[in-house]
């Protein structure tokens, strides 16, 4: 047998315990690089693995310690002891203790954060309320309110597959252009969620995370925020994010075209091209 | 805009499909514009397409766009918001009615039915 040596990605992967509201979270995360920290929060439904492209990128990671953790109740990291005795229903207060409590225990200091569609929608509340310690936030499909268009009990019943009506749900927010294997990738994720998780983060992203009262009185001279949606995302919709950024002096608004709305993972190569200068701009 | 027959003929060659569809058995309604028709699937495979003539004879469900609406769904590269029937749905140019639970049982392979009369790249 032919000896060859192992080519191994530059994705470090490892668990951590944090207590977030008197629960205790088993929390899986991978890292790449050294630099800045640059924690990057998935979408609602999925996990950290849409972020293996800026994980395994050198031309970020010779700048940027790059960071995703995959949220509980997603991807390895487990839901809290108790879980099977309540439906999980994603609230914004949770999000955020989660979040920062994670930013804690990692120990980061003056991290970018990155987040797409939900996480998009926190790091618009996390710059605003805690300007001092973040040094950039980049949403990525992010908008301060979205209008739901779908009844969200379909994404949880017995006569329904949950993976397979996820996957078909969210396939109508990449972009045709997008590359197959990408797109089926993403999609894969999504057809691999825990029973009811993303109709839970959908609770933040719908309905409990609205933030459209309070984006203006985000200080973008204490944390750059910058924005950017594809323009075939039909849920943040490239209008709704000029909407949010309209609301906040001083943000960055960039729309892409040919993408939809998980642009790191769905075509990462065209994303190259527009996150790129982002990061620059923020080295400066 | 393919003919119905073309379309019919797409989606029953199409082996991945049908095979996706093995388990659905009914007959639903697609309109274009004010023209209705009744697609009878069985196990996958179209049987037989009708033009809805009466209102007494319908589908399990029904999905309705205008012909313009199915014409920019049905490009090679259709513009945003006609890209996907959910797209489509939010930005309120089509309609979907009637009984629900088969369709979203199936959710990808309708989509597929449909867009499978997209343009072909040949």
């Amino acid at each position: 047998m032919k000896k060859s040596s192992i080519e191994f990605e530059d994705i470090i992967g490892r668990y951590l315990n944090i207590s977030v509201a008197d629960e205790n979270y088993r929390i899986y995360v991978e890292e790449a690089g050294k630099g800045i920290p640059l924690l990057c929060l998935h979408t609602a439904g999925s996990d950290g693995r849409q972020f293996r492209h800026i994980l395994n990128d050198k031309e970020i990671t010779k700048n940027y310690r790059v960071i995703a953790f995959d949220l509980p109740w997603h991807g390895k990291s487990n839901p809290p002891e108790g879980y099977e005795l309540k439906d999980y229903k994603l609230t914004t207060s949770l999000y955020k203790q989660i979040i920062m409590s994670f930013c804690d225990n990692y120990k980061l200091r003056d991290p970018v954060i990155m987040g797409c569609s939900m996480g998009g929608r926190v790091v618009l509340h996390l710059a605003l309320e805690h300007s001092n310690y973040f040094k950039a936030v980049i949403a990525l499909e992010g908008s301060d309110k979205l209008e739901p268009y779908y009844d969200l009990d379909w994404l949880y019943r017995p006569d329904i597959h949950g993976g397979l009506i996820q996957a078909a749900f969210v396939s109508s927010q990449i972009a045709p252009q997008s590359p197959d294997k990408f797109r089926h990738e993403t999609l894969w994720h999504y057809m691999q969620g825990g029973p009811g998780i993303f109709k839970g983060d959908l609770h933040f992203y719908w309905h409990d995370g609205d933030f459209d009262d309070r984006s203006a009185l985000i200080d973008t001279s204490k944390c750059p925020v910058y924005l950017l949606s594809g323009e075939y995302d039909c849920s943040c919709t490239p209008e709704r994010t000029l909407a949010t950024a309209s609301r906040i002096k001083g943000a960055k608004a960039t729309i892409i075209p040919g993408i939809g709305h998980f642009p790191m993972s769905e075509n990462p190569e065209l994303f190259q091209s527009y996150i790129y200068p982002i990061l620059d701009e923020i080295l400066k | 805009m393919q003919s119905i027959e073309k379309w019919i003929n797409e989606i029953n060659s199409n082996d991945r499909l049908v095979e996706k569809g093995r388990w659905i058995n009914l007959t639903f309604t697609f309109g274009i514009g004010q023209n209705d028709y009744l697609f009878e699937i069985i196990e996958g495979k179209v049987i037989s397409t009708t033009k809805r003539t009466v209102l007494t004879r319908s589908g399990t469900f029904k999905i309705q766009g205008e012909r313009n609406a199915w014409e920019k769904h049905w490009l090679i590269t259709p513009p945003r918001d006609y890209h996907d029937i959910f797209a489509m749905l939010a930005k309120k140019l089509i309609i979907i009615d009637g009984n629900l639970t088969p369709f979203m049982q199936n959710l990808q392979y309708f989509k597929d039915l449909i867009s499978s009369n997209r343009q072909s790249k040949n």
